[in-house]
């Protein structure tokens, strides 16, 4: 997808989602048609499964939260393998991200609650008991830096100083 | 009688007028909410990677004077790219000389070259440095006024006509700051038909030449037939990996050349700064796609921007490189520095005046779009405002 029209579309909706059909015609050098044609093939064909800011939640003021990463190791459902496990894993609400990993665990899982409790008895009632699990480790979020790309508490400033040329 | 200081300047230095750029942006910089166009530097940071090697040049120790040439590694790693990018073939050993930015590179040519009175032609509107290194140097600049309907490419024509017996060098700022401008193989050719017959040489600055927006990549007047020898082609790393605070560049050529022009250098210099130099290496080894990422950004800007100014009714010819576009304001009956500074104190907008780079920039205004392009839009959205405001 090397420079395509799509692949710039994309980029530039991955950097900023609200950005208009019409700004994104002008930088590409396209017609607004055509953005709008090509968006709503991507999302028809699940390339863009959303929208979203990217909310640092550490400033933003509301109910606290907390993090964790789990490492999950697993047995994978015979003739099922490890798709019907993840299936059940992600169903949770609480469950924000499932990624199977190569390595010395099976799944990678975030997993948000409102505190550290909230998260413990979701593992040890949910996770820890379900079948096919052999074995979890938790680790808790204790500052996040950078997120999705951006990095977090940084905000733009143009530091250039006055020069002649 | 008390001693004056001052009267002790040199007729050449105090006769020399200040950068018109500064001037503006000195105010600007004091007035708050003020946007600017102004800078012409890239906004992004040097990518860390690069970053990185200079920070470990530093662990390791890497603290004293590099050879007067320049690293042999970063030399040879710059001629491995001009032959990669170029097709140019260099000698690491004796044609390249690295320099504190692209800027020392001219000012050490035109030191070397000119002899009391000799002339160098200068492409004009164009960066406001070739004519008082000229001066300093002890020559005469001689602007040739490129024009909007020729899209600010010098023409054979006018080559031809700035000639005279007493003509040494020609300087050849294209991709061009402030217009945007670019030569083709063609147009270089014909710059060639014009040169070859003659003892002229060329300074050529392509310190854009990774920022162009067209199909076909940048042309150097070095690859044209008979032109390798007599020109030296100065370039550097500020603009296309954004390392402009590292202050390194590079000059390439004919290496009676170089090895005079690194004789002024290690006098003036000794040598360019070293945790800079180790960077460049990373820079040039590994820095291809930070370059394509930039340039595709740079790209989307300029596309904003320069249809934006056409849609307000600001003719904007359409620049193919760097990263300015040098939209023509005479429909308003001002002249540029009216213009700007109207714009200033009316929409706290800043941008250059065109007559900065050259008489033949009245009429203009620079607009740079190392912004984002929120930025850009804000400045748009002013620009627009004051428009309509004075065509009232």
């Amino acid at each position: 997808m090397a420079n395509t029209l799509k692949s710039k579309i994309l980029d530039i909706l991955h950097r900023d989602c609200r950005i208009s059909n019409d700004e994104i015609a002008k930088m590409t050098g396209s017609a607004a048609d055509e953005v709008a044609q090509i968006i709503s093939e991507l999302e028809r064909d699940g390339v863009i499964m959303g929208y979203g800011a990217k909310v640092n939640w550490d400033k933003a003021s509301g109910p606290d939260s907390v993090t964790a990463y789990i490492e999950l190791r697993v047995t994978p459902l015979e003739s099922l393998g490890f798709d019907r496990v993840a299936e059940r894993i992600y169903q949770y609400p609480e469950v924000k991200s499932v990624n199977l990993m190569s390595g010395s665990y099976d799944f990678g899982i975030t997993v948000e609650g409102s505190n550290i409790r909230e998260i413990s008895s979701f593992i040890s009632e949910h996770l820890a008991t379900m079948n096919s699990v052999v074995g979890t480790a938790t680790h808790f979020v204790l500052k996040r830096y950078k997120f999705d790309g951006v990095i977090c508490g940084e905000t733009e400033t143009d530091d250039r100083e006055v020069i002649s040329l | 009688m008390s001693f004056n200081p001052e009267s002790m300047i040199n007729r050449t230095v105090s006769n020399m007028p200040p950068s018109g750029i500064r001037r503006f942006f000195d105010v600007a910089a004091e007035m708050e909410d003020c946007i600017s166009l102004g800078v012409g530097e890239p906004d992004f940071v040097t990518p860390w990677h690069i970053r990185d090697k200079g920070i470990y040049s530093l662990e390791k120790g890497h603290t004293h004077y590099t050879s007067n040439s320049g690293l042999k590694e970063l030399r040879a790693e710059i001629c491995k790219y001009m032959e990669r990018r170029f097709g140019l073939k260099y000698d690491p050993m004796t044609q390249a000389l690295v320099t504190v930015g692209g800027s020392e590179a001219i000012d050490l040519f035109l030191r070397t070259v000119i002899e009391p009175g000799d002339e160098i032609l200068v492409c004009e509107p164009s960066f406001v440095c070739y004519k008082p290194l000229v001066q300093l140097a002890g020559g005469v600049p001689v602007a040739i006024e490129t024009k909007e309907e020729n899209d600010f490419r010098l023409t054979p024509e006018e080559l031809k006509a700035a000639i005279t017996p007493r003509t040494k060098a020609l300087v050849l700022p294209f991709p061009n700051n402030p217009t945007g401008a670019i030569m083709t193989k063609t147009d270089l050719e014909g710059i060639a038909d014009v040169l070859r017959n003659t003892d002229i040489m060329v300074l050529s600055d392509e310190i854009y030449a990774e920022l162009t927006y067209t199909d076909e990549r940048h042309v150097s007047i070095a690859e044209i037939d008979d032109m390798y020898d007599r020109t030296v082609v100065v370039s550097g790393f500020s603009k296309s990996y954004a390392m402009t605070g590292w202050r390194l560049g590079y000059a390439l050529g004919n290496p009676a050349l170089i090895k005079a022009m690194t004789k002024v250098h290690q006098y003036a210099i000794m040598s360019a700064p070293t945790t800079a130099q180790y960077a460049a290496i990373e820079a040039l080894k590994n820095g291809d796609a930070d370059i394509q990422v930039m340039r595709e950004d740079y790209n989307y800007r300029r596309q904003v921007i320069v249809g934006g100014f056409n849609a307000m009714g600001l003719h904007c010819f359409e620049p193919k490189g760097a990263f300015y576009c040098f939209p023509c304001i005479k429909s308003t009956g001002m002249n540029s520095e009216k213009f700007c500074e109207t714009l200033l104190h009316s929409k706290k907008l800043a941008v250059v005046p065109g007559n900065a780079f050259g008489e033949s920039g009245e009429g203009f205004i620079r607009c740079s779009y190392a912004y984002s392009i929120k930025n850009i839009n804000e400045a748009l959205n002013r620009m627009e405002a004051f428009l309509r405001e004075i065509r009232k």
